[in-house]
């Protein structure tokens, strides 16, 4: 300890440094400030990641929610049995031969009847004028309606109307006053008459079923356009996509972890999962388009065809999750079967598939839900056709032309009516509620069943 | 007999098979199923797959091969085509069928009967108009020929379902008696089901090599079409893209691969550095809790269908950049437009580059990290001189994966780029891409043969060698890297 007793002039001062520890000298200062930038510029990616999401969806969200409301007039109308029956024997096939335009003429009257009740005045609007703030597709509701019950006729019902979508626009804000100058398909009285019927009790807006069931309708009606066939086309794609890439996908994923040997052939197929995960979708249609329309002669626009194509496409999603779940297994499973005496097949399907089966089963679950909202091979194969009538019932309904939901969407935001892109919004949130509900599903399974060894 | 009824059948009867080969097992036995080498339901089991799978497999490869017989039977009755004019065939073939379903209507609905139908003349009678009566219009008369033809489609696909039902019948009888009478107390029936699951097994991995193979030869098939129609030397050199349907259209792919990386790589610019510093931050400084919370939310982002993304740029972000950008700078009036598409697409890939990232980054051993630190580097001069240069490659790889992904995606360039065709520097103006252009020659009414149909298939070649090009040298980079550090 002697040589520190020369005290602190012994030690050598360093030039550079002088100043004392608890000030910052100019260098660590940049660096300390560069650490701070560096950090900064992370929590800015990742809020400005989070806020794209939020604005997508909020943007989504505020655009598509008032197609869920819809404006409907509420009004006593007259059935007469001379303009809708004339042979009076209520016999749906004679009566059909009256068309729209017959029960169009009944909706006019009834209209002029409520406003002349309610002395709402119509100031110098012409018939045709105050016929138009009724839907186009009114008529057409209320002949079906008449048809399928044939003893309305010479009653007087309570029957709920849709109104025109420049109505409804103007109600939800999409169309203004100077909007409706400018416009050929609606006049600013009419928005006026249109307010006072909301005075009067006669129109008002509600939930709109219509929304989920109707079919899709013609350019020029966009309030009565359903999501109805869209649905179904999608659900039944979906069927075909879980009977089909379910048994295959375990039994692929079951065969290369459990059984696979390492020779060639192995290789060859784990490299083709690989790759065609990242193959674009639009390949897949193009696929679809070559083989299952022309070289085997499916129809066009139908779901089987639809879900084959999604089916090749999903499957190496489901494959991958599916061998990271049977992976997961512990090799002392299938020792200890084999150990009394169980062959390998007996250890595979009694015991590690059934463990792992609820990792499969989310793989499978999330693999669903991206071939849902899968939209760009579907359009090769015809399903943005417009179709109205709904497809019939299985199997036979999966040959009929149907929709999907994300080619309805699509399909909507070409249209030339302003009214279609609230309505393709309100298609996205729909497909939206679809999928959300399919991933709390898998993320449920996953924490209720999925065991860690 | 259809084919759903008769899969039905083929079904029952192996289940049948399966109880009675059961049952047969026991009583071979004597009762006493210790006596048998396997347990009486692998013998059930056994007679269950021999009558089930062969019959299905004949039935599917019936299915497959049927039409493209009954189409060389009946193209050979119409004259005037060519053997090779794909076109023309396939032309006059839609015309048969059409035919054939509108004849298989009128008899359905009693407007024809099958008796009249083999002595019926096309000329003779109004075929037109009474295939209009139950539905079917058709553009033109029906000509002799094509009436014969789709007589003769109508008989043959009669036939051959027949055919079809009795063969699939019979190999599921034969395959019942033969596994049926091998039962007896030495038959190994445990072994030799579960080969025959196994082989099933297998099969049903070879979906996927199937696939592959149907992408490629139907990609290169139509595509040898395509170039016999259209010079190879214009398809890749020229600079115009005008299709005309009805001749005479420049096919040129220069525009549309530019639209294509002009799109790409904005997209990148957006989602590289917002991904990879998201990346960082995860896994290098936020707070576990932080890190649980927000990589999820992140990764929604990727499970968001395209779709989506699409409408977002069409309604959302392509009005609101001409509104504020476009057009105060005068650099055009589209809503659609590369950036509009490269901004929303970027978006798309966000999660991509992060979450690929933050794996090769947490790759990173720790070792390196306490290293620098010890050295007195701060955390961001770790990360920027250790960390990243070792995840390098791992990176590079990510953002090739990314890349591959907005050159083969589709909806958020159909609904945000554009469909005009154009080389332009201008990020403001509407471009189009190879996907937006196989969508839009291959829907609606296509008519094989044509080289503005047929380009489609090029481009989707073109599409799948780069994409495939792409994910293989970053799946390459990305697993070499993995090894280094294992």
């Amino acid at each position: 300890m002697t040589d520190i007793s020369g005290g602190p002039a012994a030690l050598p001062v360093s030039k550079s440094r002088r100043g004392s520890l608890l000030t910052q000298d100019a260098l660590t200062r940049r660096r300390n400030a560069a650490e701070a930038r560096f950090k900064a510029y992370g929590a800015v990616a990742i809020t400005l990641s989070m806020l794209a999401l939020v604005w997508l969806l909020f943007s989504i969200i505020s655009v598509g929610s008032p197609a869920f409301r819809q404006t409907f007039l509420t009004m006593p109308i007259e059935l007469p049995e001379d303009k809708l029956d004339k042979s009076g024997t209520r016999d749906p096939a004679v009566m059909a031969k009256v068309t729209t335009v017959g029960y169009a003429a009944v909706i006019q009257a009834a209209l002029t009847k409520a406003i002349k009740e309610k002395g709402i005045s119509t100031d110098g609007m012409t018939p045709k004028d105050i016929a138009g703030i009724v839907s186009l597709e009114a008529p057409a509701q209320l002949r079906n309606h008449v048809l399928a019950n044939p003893d309305l006729v010479g009653q007087t019902i309570d029957f709920e109307i849709l109104a025109n979508g420049r109505v409804d626009g103007f109600f939800k804000g999409r169309v203004t006053m100077e909007t409706a100058r400018l416009d050929s398909n609606i006049k600013p009285e009419q928005l006026v008459l249109a307010e006072r019927l909301v005075d009067a009790g006669i129109m008002a807006q509600r939930f709109n079923w219509g929304f989920i069931t109707f079919p899709d309708a013609s350019d020029q009606r966009p309030e009565a356009a359903g999501l109805g066939v869209a649905i179904i086309g999608s659900f039944y794609m979906m069927i075909v996509v879980l009977v089909l890439s379910l048994p295959i996908g375990v039994a692929a994923s079951v065969y290369l972890e459990e059984f696979a040997p390492k020779n060639r052939l192995t290789d060859l197929i784990e490299v083709n999962i690989a790759n065609l995960a990242a193959v674009p979708s639009i390949v897949f249609g193009i696929l679809g388009l070559a083989v299952f329309i022309n070289f085997a002669g499916l129809p066009q626009s139908a779901p089987i065809v639809g879900g084959l194509v999604l089916t090749l496409m999903t499957l190496p999603r489901i494959i991958i999750p599916a061998r990271a779940a049977l992976k997961s297994v512990p090799p002392s499973i299938r020792d200890a079967a084999l150990g009394v005496g169980a062959s390998r097949l007996q250890s595979v399907f009694h015991h590690v598939l059934p463990l792992a089966a609820p990792g499969i089963l989310t793989g499978m679950i999330i693999g669903l839900a991206q071939a849902l909202g899968e939209t760009a091979p579907l359009l090769l194969i015809g399903m943005v056709a417009f179709v109205r009538d709904y497809p019939g019932m299985p199997i036979d309904g999966f040959f009929d032309p149907a929709s999907a939901l994300p080619v309805q969407v699509f399909s909507w935001t070409v249209r030339g009516d302003p009214g279609f892109v609230e309505r393709a919004s309100g298609a996205i949130i729909v497909l939206l509620v679809f999928l959300l509900v399919m991933n709390a599903v898998a993320i449920i399974l996953r924490r209720r069943f999925e065991r860690r060894w | 007999m259809s084919a759903g009824l008769l899969s039905l059948t083929v079904l029952a009867l192996a289940i049948a098979g399966y109880i009675l080969g059961r049952r047969r097992a026991v009583s071979v036995a004597g009762g006493d199923a210790r006596k048998l080498h396997s347990l009486p339901s692998y013998h059930g089991q056994s007679v269950f797959l021999f009558t089930a799978v062969p019959a299905f497999i004949l039935m599917i490869f019936w299915l497959l091969a049927q039409p493209v017989y009954i189409e060389n039977r009946v193209t050979a009755l119409i004259p005037n085509i060519e053997a090779d004019d794909a076109a023309a065939r396939e032309l006059a073939m839609a015309d048969v069928r059409r035919v054939a379903s509108g004849l298989d209507l009128a008899i359905a609905q009693g407007a024809l009967r099958q008796a009249d139908l083999d002595t019926l003349q096309a000329g003779a009678t109004d075929l037109r108009g009474k295939l209009a009566g139950v539905g079917v219009a058709l553009g033109a008369d029906v000509s002799q020929y094509t009436f014969e033809a789709a007589r003769e489609y109508r008989a043959l696909k009669g036939s051959l379902g027949i055919g079809m039902a009795v063969a699939v019948l019979a190999a599921a009888a034969v395959g019942f008696a033969f596994a049926w009478s091998r039962i007896s107390v030495a038959f190994r029936a445990r072994n030799v089901s579960e080969s025959f699951v196994i082989a099933m097994l297998i099969g049903a991995s070879l979906v996927a090599v199937l696939t592959t193979f149907g992408i490629v030869f139907s990609l290169v098939f139509e595509t040898w079409h395509f170039f016999e129609l259209y010079p190879a030397r214009d398809f890749f050199l020229s600079t115009t893209w005008s299709p005309k349907f009805g001749g005479g259209s420049s096919l040129g792919i220069l525009p549309l691969l530019w639209g294509t990386l002009y799109v790409s790589v904005i997209a990148l610019l957006v989602a590289v550095p917002i991904g990879l510093l998201s990346a960082i931050y995860l896994s290098e400084y936020a707070s576990r809790r932080f890190r649980t919370f927000v990589k999820p939310l992140i990764e929604i982002l990727a499970g968001i269908p395209t779709i989506v993304y699409g409408l977002f740029a069409l309604i959302t972000v392509g009005p609101l950049l001409r509104d504020w950008f476009a057009q105060p700078m005068g650099l055009g009036n589209s809503s659609s437009s590369v950036m509009t598409a490269g901004i929303v697409m970027g978006i798309m890939v966000i999660p991509f580059v992060s979450s690929l990232s933050d794996d090769i980054i947490n790759a990173v051993p720790q070792s390196m990290r306490d290293g620098s630190l010890g050295l007195g580097a701060t955390p961001s001069e770790t990360i920027r001189k250790v960390v990243l240069p070792a995840a390098l490659p791992g990176v590079v790889g990510a953002i090739l994966l990314a890349a591959s992904r907005a050159i083969g995606e589709t909806m958020i360039v159909v609904m945000g780029a554009g469909a005009a065709a154009r080389l332009s520097m201008n990020p403001f103006e509407a471009m189009t891409t190879v996907t937006v252009k196989i969508v839009s020659q291959l829907t609606g009414d296509t008519e094989f043969g044509s080289p503005e149909t047929l380009v489609a298939f090029a481009l989707g070649l073109t599409l799948f060698i780069i994409t495939l090009g792409l994910n293989v040298v970053a799946l390459a980079i990305v697993r070499k890297y993995r090894e280094q550090y294992e």
